[in-house]
């Protein structure tokens, strides 16, 4: 079955069955690979992306589901204010270990930061709980996004 | 893993190769300066450099400098998040005058001789090795650079070398105020003969180590742009996502094939006794597959539980064991101590649970095998690999990529092989998935241990005998046999008598194997994680049967122990020790040393009405030597505390009628950002050689919390993971 897909700007057509979660199609079918596969049940925020602007598990979201909706990935989040923030404080702090959970923390994080500008601790633990971090990077996260939430949009974000 | 003490006289490997013997230098193809480790590689270069057209180099080399002056760090270890290619390259930097940014990084290939870590003998990330075992050599592949550098810019000036100095990747001869760079010297270098001896830097004399670096690979790593094996992929390369049995032992009996390959996209079903795996055009597809093949299993211990687990180790520990220490007279001392104590403690088999599950590519062609893989032991997988395919080693090229996530899992090398079986089936390259459920189903799980602990003391409750049984299964008869010597499992009963010199101290090992298809090794800190908890459970048991304070109990033990000591005081004052908690509220304490590093904690919980266990504060002292990147070893340090309480709090592999009952995310919980506690991490300034970081937060931290949980509610936990038995009664 085909499907038009709109990701990262770009409309893309997917020959795919309908119930294939849209993480393989992200990955295998369209080779952005970024977007990280941790669990498959919405437990690890690995596979975090964003769908209309809110952080969506793409594990568990079906091709066929997703419509005309918009679709972001970690490729693109620095095409956004909220997105480069993000990923300088990331950089600033030096947040990453083995780094493999990072796509989907930054996409969370982005996506808080959309809704809330200045989050509290609160926030942070409500918007991050989702996203597990094996390597235990928690104490630099919620850093970070303090960081992040202080820092100029226009900032450039490295690399 | 576990690290060779300077007690052992097994090893496979002689390591104590000669500095001399160690480096050696020569020219580099297409001209400049290679500092090889070892004779035969550096010949090998030179007949890679008798050839025009060959542009790489031959492997075995620590730096290589061209004519352009690029210097390149050949790294041995793996990167797994530790941050070697950041900190590494900081070693070679200081000898050789050049900003560590300015040096490009190059994974060694698979080579158990040329690429051997020197503390272990074999090419291997583990143990938290790789800065203790390389600072030596790779600072003197550094100044051997270097010195023949300066060696060669003083012949083309004619000048006397004690002239001239080397900064920045230049090198200057002050009265003459001439300079030449690197690049200009590299192939004139190369010809010199290599000096005797090289000066290392006074450690007070250092520019670059010490200093906290950014990591190399932050930006890789935050823009979805880093490469793991995962996301490996070649125009016809097919997903095949595997299922082995999940019954212990089982066999597959029956599946519905058909079904399987209806599913669009699916290309092939593959069979063996014990796994099956769909082979498709994406991972959608063939995981939609494995699910309509819907494989049946028979046979296995299906009447195998946890329990039976637990009873076995309990009549090993009742039975023979192996003495591994035994001085003076335990059982005497026991008989005429004031008071004895004895315990029991357990501690539950772990899963790993790296965020990337395992993965491996493997394309078999007349020309050989490519494996594409995530792997802390290069070389074992590609001689496990040539074993399974039937190929030569030679034959067996193994690409590395960054791994999401380790902790002793990728020390193993059965998804390597699996991969290849799989591939050996099919004419197309193939990349094999495992699904989260089938990483946690079939991983290499740390090891079950039952403890038994006994101690004598004094009228002054101080300890005069002291005695340890561990009962567990052995990592080591499986993984290193020739570590393995008469019955004794060195890294079972590493740290066994914590950081303590007791008087009459008896410490014992009984082995207890699982059944087959049950597999244990290495986890993150490996035996002094286990160890470290019933030992300092036990400690504070002994401080608390005479009313003692659990740091000045461990103080008065440590008398003789000044690093020990000094990290334990440090973690005390840090943490406020001794001033009052609120109701609900407690701090415990732990010490360890592992690997040469001395860690003191201590942690802060509160405990619910409920039994509901939080973990709110860590604070950690570190005496790790001279810190070669402080915020690397820092993070390395939050890191393993999270990784360690996540255990201690929630962790546990169970296994009902011969499966595995935790088998995702939801059933095996971890720490989360919402349950991760404030940590503040201390070094104690040094300049003794850095030993390691990677898995000391991790080793001393559920000791450290379930003596907290004592301290708040005064229920002894002596079982892990700390709900298990905070709530029972
Ligand atoms: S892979 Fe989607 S939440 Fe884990
Ligand atoms: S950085 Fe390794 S899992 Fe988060």
């Amino acid at each position: 079955m085909e499907y038009d897909l709109n990701i990262n700007g770009e409309q893309r057509r997917v020959d795919v069955d309908g119930d294939t979660p849209l993480l393989w199609v992200i990955r295998d079918v369209l080779g952005m690979y970024g977007t990280k596969y941790g669990c498959g049940i919405a437990q690890c925020g690995a596979c975090t992306v964003h769908i209309d602007g809110e952080a969506a598990r793409s594990c568990q979201t079906l091709v066929e589901s997703v419509g005309s909706s918009a679709i972001m990935t970690i490729e693109a989040i620095h095409t956004t204010t909220n997105g480069r923030k993000i990923q300088k404080a990331w950089q600033d702090l030096d947040v990453v270990q083995c780094g493999y959970c990072q796509s989907g923390q930054i996409m969370s994080a982005a996506a808080l930061l959309s809704e809330t500008p200045i989050p509290t601790d609160a926030d942070i633990d409500n918007a991050m709980s989702g996203n597990i971090c094996r390597c235990g990077t928690y104490v630099r996260i919620r850093e970070a996004i303090r960081h992040a939430a202080t820092l100029d949009g226009n900032a450039k974000q490295g690399g | 893993m576990y690290m060779k003490g300077t007690s052992s006289k097994s090893s496979p490997v002689d390591t104590r190769l000669s500095r001399r013997s160690f480096l050696f230098a020569g020219a580099a193809a297409g001209g400049g300066l290679l500092i090889s480790i070892n004779a035969s590689m550096f010949r090998a270069d030179r007949a890679a450099a008798a050839d025009a057209q060959v542009t790489t180099f031959a492997p075995g080399a620590f730096i290589r400098i061209d004519k352009a002056g690029n210097v390149t760090a050949i790294i041995p270890q793996v990167e797994i998040g530790q941050g070697v290619y950041t900190s590494m390259p900081m070693l070679l930097a200081e000898e050789l005058e050049v900003e560590p940014n300015q040096i490009r990084v190059e994974q060694a290939p698979p080579d158990d001789k040329l690429y051997a870590n020197p503390k272990l003998g074999f090419q291997a990330t583990g143990g938290s090795t790789s800065i203790a075992a390389f600072y030596e050599p790779f600072r003197h592949a550094g100044a051997v650079a270097r010195t023949m550098l300066v060696a060669a810019a003083a012949e083309t000036w004619g000048v006397d070398a004690s002239g001239c100095r080397a900064e920045n990747g230049t090198v200057i001869h002050d009265a003459s105020s001439q300079r030449l760079t690197y690049g200009d010297l590299s192939a004139k270098a190369a010809t010199l003969q290599m000096p005797d001896k090289v000066a290392l830097k006074d450690p007070k004399d250092f520019k670059v180590i010490g200093r906290s670096l950014k990591r190399r690979d932050s930006v890789d790593k935050t823009t979805g742009r880093a490469q793991y094996s995962i996301d490996f992929m070649l125009p016809d390369l097919k997903v095949a996502v595997p299922q082995a049995s999940p019954i212990i032992g089982g066999k597959l009996v029956g599946m519905d094939e058909k079904a399987a390959l209806a599913v669009s996209g699916v290309r092939r079903v593959v069979r063996f006794d014990d796994t099956v795996a769909v082979i498709a055009d994406h991972t959608g597809a063939a995981r939609k597959g494995l699910a309509a093949l819907n494989p049946q299993w028979e046979g296995g211990a299906l009447t195998y539980s946890t329990a039976n687990l637990v009873s076995d180790l309990d009549k090993a520990a009742a039975g023979e064991a192996v003495v591994a220490t035994n001085e003076g007279d335990v059982k005497n001392a026991a008989s005429v101590a004031a008071t004895t104590l004895e315990a029991r403690y357990e501690s539950p088999l772990l899963a790993h649970g790296t965020m990337e599950p395992m993965v491996c590519s493997v394309r078999i062609t007349a020309d050989g095998c490519d494996v594409w893989v995530g792997t802390q032991v290069i070389a074992r997988v590609q001689s496990a690999v040539a074993e399974a395919t039937g190929l030569p080693v030679e034959k067996v090229r193994v690409h590395n990529f960054l791994m999401g996530g380790a902790f002793g899992r990728r020390l193993e090398t059965d998804y390597a092989v699996q991969a290849a079986m799989i591939a050996k089936q099919v004419d197309f390259p193939v990349k094999v998935i495992w699904t989260r459920e089938e990483d946690f189903q079939h991983d290499v799980f740390r090891p079950y241990y039952v403890d038994k602990l006994s101690a004598g003391l004094d009228e002054n409750g101080m300890p005069t005998a002291f005695s340890h049984r561990v009962a567990g299964s052995s990592v080591m008869a499986r993984w290193t046999p020739a570590w393995f010597v008469n019955g004794l499992d060195p890294d079972a009963v590493d740290g066994a008598a914590g950081p303590y010199k007791f008087d009459n101290p008896l410490i014992e090992y009984s082995r207890s194997e699982p059944p087959a298809g049950l597999t244990t090794g290495w986890w993150r800190g490996v035996g002094v994680t286990h160890n470290s908890f019933p030992v300092e459970s036990f400690i504070d048991e002994m401080a608390v049967s005479t009313g003692k304070d659990p740091v000045e109990f461990r103080r008065v033990l440590l008398a003789q122990s000044p690093r020990a000591k000094a990290v334990l005081d440090l973690a005390a004052e840090k943490a406020g020790w001794g001033t009052p908690m609120p109701a609900g509220k407690g701090r415990g304490v732990s010490v360890i040393v592992l690997f040469g590093t001395h860690v003191a904690q201590v942690a802060e919980v509160s405990v619910d009405p409920q039994g509901d266990v939080r973990l709110e504060r860590v604070i950690c002292a570190v005496d790790c030597g001279l810190v070669v990147n402080p915020d690397g070893a820092k993070a390395q340090i939050e890191g393993g505390i999270i990784f360690g309480a996540s255990a201690a709090l929630y962790n546990a592999i169970e296994i009902e009628s011969g499966r595995i009952v935790q088998t995702n995310f939801d059933t095996y919980r971890v720490m989360r950002i919402d349950e991760a506690p404030k940590i503040e991490v201390f070094f104690v300034e040094s300049d003794q050689p850095p030993t390691g970081t990677g898995e000391l937060g991790t080793a001393a931290i559920a000791a450290a919390i379930a003596n907290a949980v004592f301290a708040a509610t005064s229920k002894r936990l002596r079982r892990l993971p700390v709900g298990l038995d905070v709530t029972a009664k």
